[in-house]
Protein backbone atom coordinates (compact mmCIF):
# COMPACT_ATOMS: atom_id res chain seq x y z
CA UNK A 1 0.00 0.00 0.00
CA UNK A 2 1.18 3.27 -0.64
CA UNK A 3 1.23 6.56 1.22
CA UNK A 4 1.02 10.50 0.77
CA UNK A 5 4.16 12.46 2.64
CA UNK A 6 3.87 15.81 2.69
CA UNK A 7 6.82 17.87 1.33
CA UNK A 8 6.15 21.15 1.53
CA UNK A 9 3.29 24.06 2.66
CA UNK A 10 3.03 27.02 1.14
CA UNK A 11 1.13 30.52 1.76
CA UNK A 12 1.27 33.51 0.04
CA UNK A 13 -2.58 34.01 -1.99
CA UNK A 14 -4.96 35.93 0.92
CA UNK A 15 -8.02 33.75 1.37
CA UNK A 16 -9.42 30.50 -0.83
CA UNK A 17 -7.42 29.93 -3.74
CA UNK A 18 -9.13 28.06 -6.46
CA UNK A 19 -6.57 26.37 -8.57
CA UNK A 20 -2.78 25.38 -9.50
CA UNK A 21 -1.21 24.06 -12.09
CA UNK A 22 2.32 22.41 -13.33
CA UNK A 23 4.33 23.95 -15.93
CA UNK A 24 5.26 21.26 -18.45
CA UNK A 25 8.53 21.60 -16.87
CA UNK A 26 7.73 19.67 -13.43
CA UNK A 27 9.92 22.55 -11.79
CA UNK A 28 7.49 25.62 -12.44
CA UNK A 29 3.70 25.87 -11.05
CA UNK A 30 1.12 28.74 -10.89
CA UNK A 31 -1.55 29.16 -8.47
CA UNK A 32 -4.68 31.43 -8.29
CA UNK A 33 -7.82 32.50 -6.59
CA UNK A 34 -10.11 35.10 -4.81
CA UNK A 35 -7.70 37.58 -4.27
CA UNK A 36 -7.57 38.26 -7.65
CA UNK A 37 -4.05 37.59 -8.36
CA UNK A 38 -1.61 34.68 -10.31
CA UNK A 39 1.55 33.49 -8.60
CA UNK A 40 4.03 31.71 -10.30
CA UNK A 41 6.40 29.64 -7.64
CA UNK A 42 9.41 27.96 -8.83
CA UNK A 43 12.19 25.72 -6.57
CA UNK A 44 15.21 27.07 -5.99
CA UNK A 45 18.49 25.67 -5.94
CA UNK A 46 18.06 24.89 -2.07
CA UNK A 47 15.03 22.79 -2.46
CA UNK A 48 12.55 25.27 -1.45
CA UNK A 49 9.28 26.93 -3.17
CA UNK A 50 8.90 30.11 -3.38
CA UNK A 51 6.84 33.19 -5.49
CA UNK A 52 8.61 34.07 -8.10
CA UNK A 53 6.47 36.57 -9.29
CA UNK A 54 2.76 37.75 -8.72
CA UNK A 55 0.07 38.86 -11.57
CA UNK A 56 -2.28 41.00 -10.14
CA UNK A 57 -3.44 43.67 -12.56
CA UNK A 58 -5.05 41.47 -14.98
CA UNK A 59 -8.65 40.57 -13.62
CA UNK A 60 -11.20 42.41 -11.58
CA UNK A 61 -13.01 39.31 -9.93
CA UNK A 62 -11.61 35.86 -8.46
CA UNK A 63 -9.27 33.81 -11.10
CA UNK A 64 -11.09 30.25 -10.75
CA UNK A 65 -8.58 28.53 -12.95
CA UNK A 66 -5.32 28.33 -14.84
CA UNK A 67 -3.45 26.42 -17.26
CA UNK A 68 -0.17 26.21 -18.96
CA UNK A 69 0.40 25.85 -22.60
CA UNK A 70 1.68 22.73 -23.97
CA UNK A 71 4.80 24.83 -24.83
CA UNK A 72 5.29 26.41 -21.65
CA UNK A 73 5.59 29.70 -22.91
CA UNK A 74 1.75 30.98 -22.18
CA UNK A 75 -0.78 31.08 -19.16
CA UNK A 76 -4.25 31.30 -19.46
CA UNK A 77 -6.42 32.44 -16.53
CA UNK A 78 -10.01 32.27 -16.13
CA UNK A 79 -11.96 34.90 -13.86
CA UNK A 80 -15.20 35.50 -12.72
CA UNK A 81 -14.88 38.70 -14.19
CA UNK A 82 -15.97 36.87 -17.31
CA UNK A 83 -12.96 37.11 -19.06
CA UNK A 84 -9.96 34.63 -19.76
CA UNK A 85 -6.73 36.56 -19.70
CA UNK A 86 -3.39 35.30 -21.84
CA UNK A 87 -0.10 35.52 -20.24
CA UNK A 88 3.45 34.89 -21.78
CA UNK A 89 6.71 36.25 -20.76
CA UNK A 90 8.17 37.55 -23.79
CA UNK A 91 10.50 40.32 -22.93
CA UNK A 92 11.50 38.38 -19.60
CA UNK A 93 8.36 39.77 -17.45
CA UNK A 94 4.97 38.42 -17.59
CA UNK A 95 2.33 39.93 -19.60
CA UNK A 96 -1.40 39.90 -20.23
CA UNK A 97 -1.00 39.87 -24.23
CA UNK A 98 -4.87 39.45 -24.93
CA UNK A 99 -8.09 39.32 -22.73
CA UNK A 100 -10.77 36.85 -24.30
CA UNK A 101 -14.30 38.39 -24.34
CA UNK A 102 -17.88 37.07 -24.83
CA UNK A 103 -18.61 35.51 -22.31
CA UNK A 104 -21.96 36.53 -20.69
CA UNK A 105 -20.78 36.13 -17.22
CA UNK A 106 -18.61 33.93 -14.94
CA UNK A 107 -15.80 31.81 -16.94
CA UNK A 108 -15.35 28.89 -15.32
CA UNK A 109 -12.40 27.30 -16.90
CA UNK A 110 -9.74 27.26 -19.88
CA UNK A 111 -7.93 24.65 -21.18
CA UNK A 112 -5.16 24.23 -24.17
CA UNK A 113 -5.26 21.57 -26.60
CA UNK A 114 -2.68 19.16 -27.13
CA UNK A 115 -1.14 21.18 -29.79
CA UNK A 116 -1.57 24.75 -28.35
CA UNK A 117 -3.59 25.54 -31.25
CA UNK A 118 -6.76 25.79 -29.80
CA UNK A 119 -7.94 26.72 -26.53
CA UNK A 120 -11.49 26.01 -24.96
CA UNK A 121 -13.14 28.28 -22.13
CA UNK A 122 -16.78 27.48 -20.21
CA UNK A 123 -19.01 29.93 -18.62
CA UNK A 124 -22.13 30.03 -16.19
CA UNK A 125 -23.88 31.26 -19.33
CA UNK A 126 -24.22 27.67 -20.19
CA UNK A 127 -21.60 27.91 -23.10
CA UNK A 128 -18.52 26.67 -24.28
CA UNK A 129 -16.20 28.25 -26.50
CA UNK A 130 -13.48 27.25 -28.55
CA UNK A 131 -11.11 29.53 -29.73
CA UNK A 132 -8.53 29.38 -32.57
CA UNK A 133 -4.46 30.82 -31.50
CA UNK A 134 -2.54 32.11 -34.53
CA UNK A 135 0.16 32.88 -31.99
CA UNK A 136 1.47 36.21 -30.86
CA UNK A 137 -2.27 37.54 -29.46
CA UNK A 138 -4.08 36.42 -32.48
CA UNK A 139 -7.12 34.40 -31.35
CA UNK A 140 -10.10 33.52 -33.10
CA UNK A 141 -13.98 32.07 -31.55
CA UNK A 142 -14.34 29.29 -34.02
CA UNK A 143 -17.28 28.14 -32.16
CA UNK A 144 -19.57 28.88 -29.32
CA UNK A 145 -21.40 25.55 -28.11
CA UNK A 146 -24.99 25.54 -26.29
CA UNK A 147 -25.58 21.89 -25.82
CA UNK A 148 -25.69 22.23 -21.95
CA UNK A 149 -28.35 23.60 -20.16
CA UNK A 150 -26.87 24.98 -16.86
CA UNK A 151 -23.41 26.62 -15.98
CA UNK A 152 -20.21 24.39 -17.52
CA UNK A 153 -17.70 23.59 -14.42
CA UNK A 154 -14.97 22.55 -16.71
CA UNK A 155 -13.76 22.21 -19.97
CA UNK A 156 -10.38 19.35 -20.49
CA UNK A 157 -9.30 18.70 -24.31
CA UNK A 158 -8.15 15.08 -25.24
CA UNK A 159 -4.33 14.25 -24.60
CA UNK A 160 -3.84 13.36 -28.05
CA UNK A 161 -7.01 14.53 -30.38
CA UNK A 162 -8.78 17.45 -31.02
CA UNK A 163 -11.65 16.07 -28.79
CA UNK A 164 -13.01 18.48 -25.98
CA UNK A 165 -14.80 17.21 -22.97
CA UNK A 166 -17.02 19.82 -20.70
CA UNK A 167 -18.47 19.36 -17.51
CA UNK A 168 -21.48 20.82 -15.97
CA UNK A 169 -23.91 22.10 -13.47
CA UNK A 170 -26.60 19.86 -15.39
CA UNK A 171 -25.02 16.74 -14.31
CA UNK A 172 -23.81 15.72 -17.58
CA UNK A 173 -20.61 15.63 -19.89
CA UNK A 174 -20.01 16.69 -23.51
CA UNK A 175 -17.95 15.62 -26.22
CA UNK A 176 -16.97 17.87 -29.10
CA UNK A 177 -15.12 17.12 -32.01
CA UNK A 178 -14.92 19.08 -35.67
CA UNK A 179 -17.12 17.55 -38.36
CA UNK A 180 -14.79 16.49 -41.27
CA UNK A 181 -18.12 17.83 -43.91
CA UNK A 182 -18.38 21.07 -42.71
CA UNK A 183 -15.32 21.56 -40.38
CA UNK A 184 -18.35 23.16 -37.69
CA UNK A 185 -17.94 22.06 -33.70
CA UNK A 186 -20.38 19.87 -32.70
CA UNK A 187 -21.33 18.03 -29.86
CA UNK A 188 -20.83 14.50 -30.33
CA UNK A 189 -21.45 12.52 -27.33
CA UNK A 190 -23.43 13.02 -23.48
CA UNK A 191 -22.52 11.10 -20.82
CA UNK A 192 -25.13 10.49 -18.95
CA UNK A 193 -24.98 9.16 -14.97
CA UNK A 194 -24.00 11.40 -12.29
CA UNK A 195 -26.91 12.51 -10.00
CA UNK A 196 -25.35 16.34 -9.28
CA UNK A 197 -22.89 18.79 -10.71
CA UNK A 198 -19.64 17.18 -12.47
CA UNK A 199 -17.10 19.34 -11.11
CA UNK A 200 -14.21 17.75 -12.73
CA UNK A 201 -12.68 15.34 -15.71
CA UNK A 202 -9.43 13.58 -16.81
CA UNK A 203 -8.69 11.83 -19.78
CA UNK A 204 -6.20 8.57 -18.74
CA UNK A 205 -2.66 9.07 -20.48
CA UNK A 206 -4.26 7.72 -24.03
CA UNK A 207 -7.43 9.31 -24.02
CA UNK A 208 -9.67 6.38 -24.32
CA UNK A 209 -11.07 6.79 -21.22
CA UNK A 210 -12.41 10.07 -18.65
CA UNK A 211 -12.88 9.84 -15.35
CA UNK A 212 -15.44 12.47 -14.05
CA UNK A 213 -15.77 13.26 -10.33
CA UNK A 214 -19.52 14.80 -8.81
CA UNK A 215 -21.16 16.62 -6.14
CA UNK A 216 -22.94 12.97 -5.74
CA UNK A 217 -19.84 12.12 -4.15
CA UNK A 218 -18.71 9.61 -6.77
CA UNK A 219 -16.22 8.99 -9.00
CA UNK A 220 -17.09 7.47 -12.70
CA UNK A 221 -14.98 5.95 -15.58
CA UNK A 222 -16.31 6.43 -19.29
CA UNK A 223 -14.51 4.23 -22.14
CA UNK A 224 -14.56 4.86 -25.41
CA UNK A 225 -15.76 2.47 -27.64
CA UNK A 226 -15.01 3.08 -31.64
CA UNK A 227 -16.49 1.83 -34.25
CA UNK A 228 -15.71 -2.11 -34.90
CA UNK A 229 -14.69 -2.60 -31.51
CA UNK A 230 -14.56 -6.12 -30.03
CA UNK A 231 -17.03 -6.04 -27.18
CA UNK A 232 -20.10 -4.85 -29.87
CA UNK A 233 -20.83 -2.03 -28.66
CA UNK A 234 -23.12 -0.83 -31.03
CA UNK A 235 -21.79 2.86 -32.66
CA UNK A 236 -24.72 4.12 -34.77
CA UNK A 237 -23.29 7.19 -36.15
CA UNK A 238 -20.08 5.68 -36.76
CA UNK A 239 -18.12 7.63 -34.21
CA UNK A 240 -17.20 6.42 -30.82
CA UNK A 241 -19.71 5.83 -28.04
CA UNK A 242 -18.37 6.75 -24.61
CA UNK A 243 -19.89 4.10 -21.58
CA UNK A 244 -19.50 4.23 -18.13
CA UNK A 245 -17.67 1.03 -17.27
CA UNK A 246 -17.28 1.85 -13.15
CA UNK A 247 -18.75 4.21 -10.23
CA UNK A 248 -17.12 4.47 -7.23
CA UNK A 249 -18.86 5.15 -4.26
CA UNK A 250 -18.52 5.29 -0.78
CA UNK A 251 -15.25 6.49 -0.34
CA UNK A 252 -15.89 10.37 -0.59
CA UNK A 253 -18.14 12.33 2.25
CA UNK A 254 -18.64 15.61 0.41
CA UNK A 255 -18.64 17.08 -3.12
CA UNK A 256 -15.40 15.99 -4.98
CA UNK A 257 -13.99 19.33 -6.91
CA UNK A 258 -11.55 18.10 -8.16
CA UNK A 259 -9.75 14.65 -10.43
CA UNK A 260 -6.50 14.54 -11.83
CA UNK A 261 -5.53 11.12 -13.98
CA UNK A 262 -1.52 10.78 -13.82
CA UNK A 263 -0.32 10.66 -17.07
CA UNK A 264 2.74 8.50 -16.20
CA UNK A 265 2.07 6.03 -13.81
CA UNK A 266 -1.71 5.86 -14.27
CA UNK A 267 -2.90 6.86 -10.30
CA UNK A 268 -5.97 9.07 -9.91
CA UNK A 269 -6.11 11.69 -7.21
CA UNK A 270 -9.22 13.65 -6.02
CA UNK A 271 -9.68 16.93 -4.35
CA UNK A 272 -12.48 16.56 -1.84
CA UNK A 273 -15.03 18.86 0.42
CA UNK A 274 -14.36 16.71 3.25
CA UNK A 275 -10.80 18.17 3.25
CA UNK A 276 -9.31 15.10 2.26
CA UNK A 277 -6.96 13.70 -0.91
CA UNK A 278 -7.62 10.60 -2.19
CA UNK A 279 -5.76 7.97 -4.44
CA UNK A 280 -6.80 5.54 -6.65
CA UNK A 281 -5.06 2.69 -8.39
CA UNK A 282 -6.69 0.09 -10.87
CA UNK A 283 -6.18 -3.19 -9.65
CA UNK A 284 -3.94 -5.39 -11.53
CA UNK A 285 -6.53 -7.90 -12.57
CA UNK A 286 -8.85 -5.03 -13.71
CA UNK A 287 -10.90 -6.03 -16.90
CA UNK A 288 -11.39 -3.17 -19.56
CA UNK A 289 -14.78 -3.60 -20.03
CA UNK A 290 -15.87 -4.15 -16.39
CA UNK A 291 -12.25 -2.12 -14.16
CA UNK A 292 -11.80 -1.94 -10.58
CA UNK A 293 -10.14 0.66 -8.67
CA UNK A 294 -8.33 0.65 -5.34
CA UNK A 295 -8.31 3.16 -2.74
CA UNK A 296 -4.22 3.59 -2.81
CA UNK A 297 -4.23 5.49 0.19
CA UNK A 298 -6.12 8.66 1.94
CA UNK A 299 -4.87 11.62 3.87
CA UNK A 300 -7.94 12.68 5.58
CA UNK A 301 -6.90 16.10 7.10
CA UNK A 302 -4.91 17.10 3.82
CA UNK A 303 -5.93 20.94 4.38
CA UNK A 304 -7.66 22.36 7.17
CA UNK A 305 -10.81 22.98 5.04
CA UNK A 306 -12.24 21.98 1.34
CA UNK A 307 -9.63 20.89 -0.97
CA UNK A 308 -10.23 22.79 -4.61
CA UNK A 309 -8.01 21.45 -6.67
CA UNK A 310 -4.93 18.80 -7.31
CA UNK A 311 -2.83 17.82 -10.31
CA UNK A 312 0.31 15.65 -10.84
CA UNK A 313 3.71 16.79 -11.65
CA UNK A 314 4.13 16.13 -15.64
CA UNK A 315 8.07 15.27 -15.24
CA UNK A 316 8.65 14.24 -11.17
CA UNK A 317 6.43 11.11 -10.96
CA UNK A 318 4.26 10.67 -7.86
CA UNK A 319 4.41 14.43 -6.97
CA UNK A 320 1.06 15.95 -6.07
CA UNK A 321 0.23 19.44 -6.00
CA UNK A 322 -3.06 20.69 -3.78
CA UNK A 323 -4.83 23.96 -3.28
CA UNK A 324 -7.53 25.15 -0.45
CA UNK A 325 -10.32 27.18 1.00
CA UNK A 326 -7.81 27.42 3.73
CA UNK A 327 -5.28 29.45 1.68
CA UNK A 328 -2.41 26.80 1.54
CA UNK A 329 -1.33 24.97 -1.19
CA UNK A 330 0.57 21.74 -0.19
CA UNK A 331 2.99 19.10 -1.86
CA UNK A 332 2.67 15.79 -1.49
CA UNK A 333 4.95 12.76 -2.75
CA UNK A 334 3.41 9.48 -3.37
CA UNK A 335 5.62 6.91 -1.76
CA UNK A 336 5.17 3.18 -1.36
CA UNK B 1 -36.48 42.76 -6.36
CA UNK B 2 -39.95 41.87 -6.49
CA UNK B 3 -42.87 44.67 -7.02
CA UNK B 4 -45.31 43.14 -4.39
CA UNK B 5 -45.35 40.99 -1.58
CA UNK B 6 -46.13 37.72 -2.53
CA UNK B 7 -47.21 36.55 1.33
CA UNK B 8 -49.30 39.58 2.67
CA UNK B 9 -50.43 37.88 5.33
CA UNK B 10 -47.77 35.71 6.84
CA UNK B 11 -48.47 33.82 10.51
CA UNK B 12 -46.51 35.87 13.19
CA UNK B 13 -44.84 33.97 15.72
CA UNK B 14 -43.59 35.16 19.46
CA UNK B 15 -39.76 35.10 19.97
CA UNK B 16 -38.37 33.21 22.42
CA UNK B 17 -36.77 34.37 25.86
CA UNK B 18 -33.15 35.65 25.86
CA UNK B 19 -30.64 33.01 26.84
CA UNK B 20 -29.40 32.53 30.63
CA UNK B 21 -25.50 33.10 31.22
CA UNK B 22 -24.53 30.65 33.60
CA UNK B 23 -21.77 29.99 35.86
CA UNK B 24 -20.17 27.46 33.09
CA UNK B 25 -20.51 29.60 30.31
CA UNK B 26 -18.33 32.20 31.84
CA UNK B 27 -15.99 29.91 33.18
CA UNK B 28 -12.58 30.29 30.35
CA UNK B 29 -11.16 27.08 31.50
CA UNK B 30 -13.76 24.62 30.09
CA UNK B 31 -13.88 24.02 26.64
CA UNK B 32 -17.58 25.03 24.98
CA UNK B 33 -18.59 23.58 21.47
CA UNK B 34 -21.38 25.26 19.92
CA UNK B 35 -24.52 24.14 20.71
CA UNK B 36 -27.90 24.43 18.69
CA UNK B 37 -28.75 27.30 20.37
CA UNK B 38 -25.91 29.29 19.86
CA UNK B 39 -26.42 29.16 16.21
CA UNK B 40 -29.83 29.69 16.50
CA UNK B 41 -28.99 32.93 18.43
CA UNK B 42 -26.88 33.65 15.27
CA UNK B 43 -29.52 33.62 12.75
CA UNK B 44 -32.80 33.82 14.26
CA UNK B 45 -32.19 38.01 14.14
CA UNK B 46 -32.13 38.21 10.16
CA UNK B 47 -34.44 40.24 8.39
CA UNK B 48 -36.88 38.81 6.10
CA UNK B 49 -35.73 40.43 2.72
CA UNK B 50 -40.04 41.65 2.52
CA UNK B 51 -41.27 42.15 5.94
CA UNK B 52 -40.34 44.07 9.02
CA UNK B 53 -39.93 40.89 10.79
CA UNK B 54 -37.02 38.70 12.04
CA UNK B 55 -36.67 35.00 10.39
CA UNK B 56 -37.35 33.21 14.15
CA UNK B 57 -40.55 35.45 14.05
CA UNK B 58 -42.07 33.70 10.74
CA UNK B 59 -40.35 30.97 11.76
CA UNK B 60 -38.21 30.27 8.60
CA UNK B 61 -35.69 29.36 11.28
CA UNK B 62 -36.75 27.26 14.69
CA UNK B 63 -33.98 25.68 16.59
CA UNK B 64 -35.38 22.79 16.06
CA UNK B 65 -34.45 22.39 12.90
CA UNK B 66 -30.60 22.91 13.24
CA UNK B 67 -28.11 20.26 13.69
CA UNK B 68 -24.59 20.67 14.96
CA UNK B 69 -21.50 18.40 15.30
CA UNK B 70 -19.35 21.07 17.16
CA UNK B 71 -16.37 17.90 16.80
CA UNK B 72 -17.21 17.01 13.15
CA UNK B 73 -17.14 20.97 12.62
CA UNK B 74 -20.88 20.20 10.92
CA UNK B 75 -23.39 22.54 10.71
CA UNK B 76 -27.60 21.22 8.82
CA UNK B 77 -30.07 24.30 8.78
CA UNK B 78 -33.15 23.58 7.36
CA UNK B 79 -35.09 26.53 6.96
CA UNK B 80 -39.04 27.09 6.27
CA UNK B 81 -40.25 29.45 3.86
CA UNK B 82 -43.25 30.96 4.77
CA UNK B 83 -45.22 29.98 1.20
CA UNK B 84 -44.10 26.97 -1.33
CA UNK B 85 -43.48 29.66 -4.16
CA UNK B 86 -41.66 31.90 -1.85
CA UNK B 87 -39.00 33.06 -4.89
CA UNK B 88 -37.21 34.65 -1.51
CA UNK B 89 -36.32 31.48 -0.54
CA UNK B 90 -32.80 31.53 -2.64
CA UNK B 91 -31.96 34.98 -1.06
CA UNK B 92 -32.87 33.76 2.62
CA UNK B 93 -31.14 30.65 2.15
CA UNK B 94 -28.21 33.30 1.08
CA UNK B 95 -28.59 35.46 3.96
CA UNK B 96 -28.36 32.47 6.51
CA UNK B 97 -25.17 31.05 4.83
CA UNK B 98 -23.13 34.47 5.08
CA UNK B 99 -24.27 35.20 8.40
CA UNK B 100 -22.58 31.64 9.63
CA UNK B 101 -20.19 32.11 7.26
CA UNK B 102 -18.49 35.44 8.87
CA UNK B 103 -19.66 34.56 12.26
CA UNK B 104 -18.29 30.48 12.99
CA UNK B 105 -14.91 29.68 12.41
CA UNK B 106 -14.07 28.70 9.05
CA UNK B 107 -13.52 24.81 10.00
CA UNK B 108 -17.29 24.71 9.61
CA UNK B 109 -18.63 23.05 6.80
CA UNK B 110 -22.57 24.91 6.87
CA UNK B 111 -25.16 23.22 4.55
CA UNK B 112 -28.67 25.45 4.34
CA UNK B 113 -31.12 23.33 3.02
CA UNK B 114 -35.15 24.05 2.69
CA UNK B 115 -37.60 21.81 5.14
CA UNK B 116 -38.33 18.92 3.00
CA UNK B 117 -41.74 19.34 1.36
CA UNK B 118 -42.37 23.30 2.07
CA UNK B 119 -41.17 24.56 -0.84
CA UNK B 120 -41.66 23.43 -4.62
CA UNK B 121 -38.70 24.18 -6.20
CA UNK B 122 -37.33 22.74 -3.01
CA UNK B 123 -33.95 21.03 -4.92
CA UNK B 124 -33.05 23.44 -7.35
CA UNK B 125 -32.76 26.05 -4.19
CA UNK B 126 -31.09 23.39 -2.23
CA UNK B 127 -28.74 22.60 -5.20
CA UNK B 128 -27.73 26.09 -5.65
CA UNK B 129 -27.33 27.22 -2.08
CA UNK B 130 -24.67 23.96 -2.08
CA UNK B 131 -22.57 25.03 -4.69
CA UNK B 132 -20.32 26.94 -2.96
CA UNK B 133 -18.47 28.26 -6.56
CA UNK B 134 -21.91 30.02 -7.16
CA UNK B 135 -22.16 31.01 -3.72
CA UNK B 136 -18.56 33.04 -3.52
CA UNK B 137 -19.85 34.25 -7.46
CA UNK B 138 -22.93 35.71 -5.57
CA UNK B 139 -21.28 37.42 -3.17
CA UNK B 140 -18.75 39.42 -5.53
CA UNK B 141 -21.91 40.82 -6.92
CA UNK B 142 -22.29 44.59 -5.44
CA UNK B 143 -26.12 44.93 -5.57
CA UNK B 144 -26.65 41.41 -4.03
CA UNK B 145 -24.13 41.92 -1.30
CA UNK B 146 -26.16 44.85 -0.23
CA UNK B 147 -29.32 43.32 0.14
CA UNK B 148 -27.53 40.28 2.02
CA UNK B 149 -25.86 42.70 4.35
CA UNK B 150 -29.48 44.16 4.97
CA UNK B 151 -31.09 40.94 5.47
CA UNK B 152 -28.11 40.00 8.17
CA UNK B 153 -27.84 43.79 10.02
CA UNK B 154 -29.31 43.61 13.59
Amino acid sequence: MGRLTLEHTLQGHKGRIWGVAWHPNGNTFASCGEDKAIRIWTLSGSGTWSTKTILSDGHKRTIREIHWSPCGQYLASASFDATTAIWSKSVGEFECNATLEGHENEVKSVSWSHSGGLLATCSRDKSVWIWEFAGDDEFECAAVLNSHSADVKRVVWHPKKDVLASASYDNTIKLYSESALDSDWDCTATLSSHTSTVWGIDFDGDGERLISCSDDKTLKIWRSYPPGNNAGIATPENIPVWKCVCTLAGHHSRAIYDVTWCKQTGLIATACGDNAIRIFKESSDSNSDEPTFELVTAEDSAHGEDVNAVDWNPVTSGQLLSCSDDGTIKIWKVVD
Amino acid sequence: MPTEIENINPNVYGKIKEREVTAHDEDESVADPFDKREIFDLIRTINDPEHPLTLEELHVVQEELININDKENDVHINFTPTIPHCSMATLIGLSIRVKLLRSLPSRFKVTVEITPGTHASELAVNKQLADKERVAAALENKHLAEVINQCISV
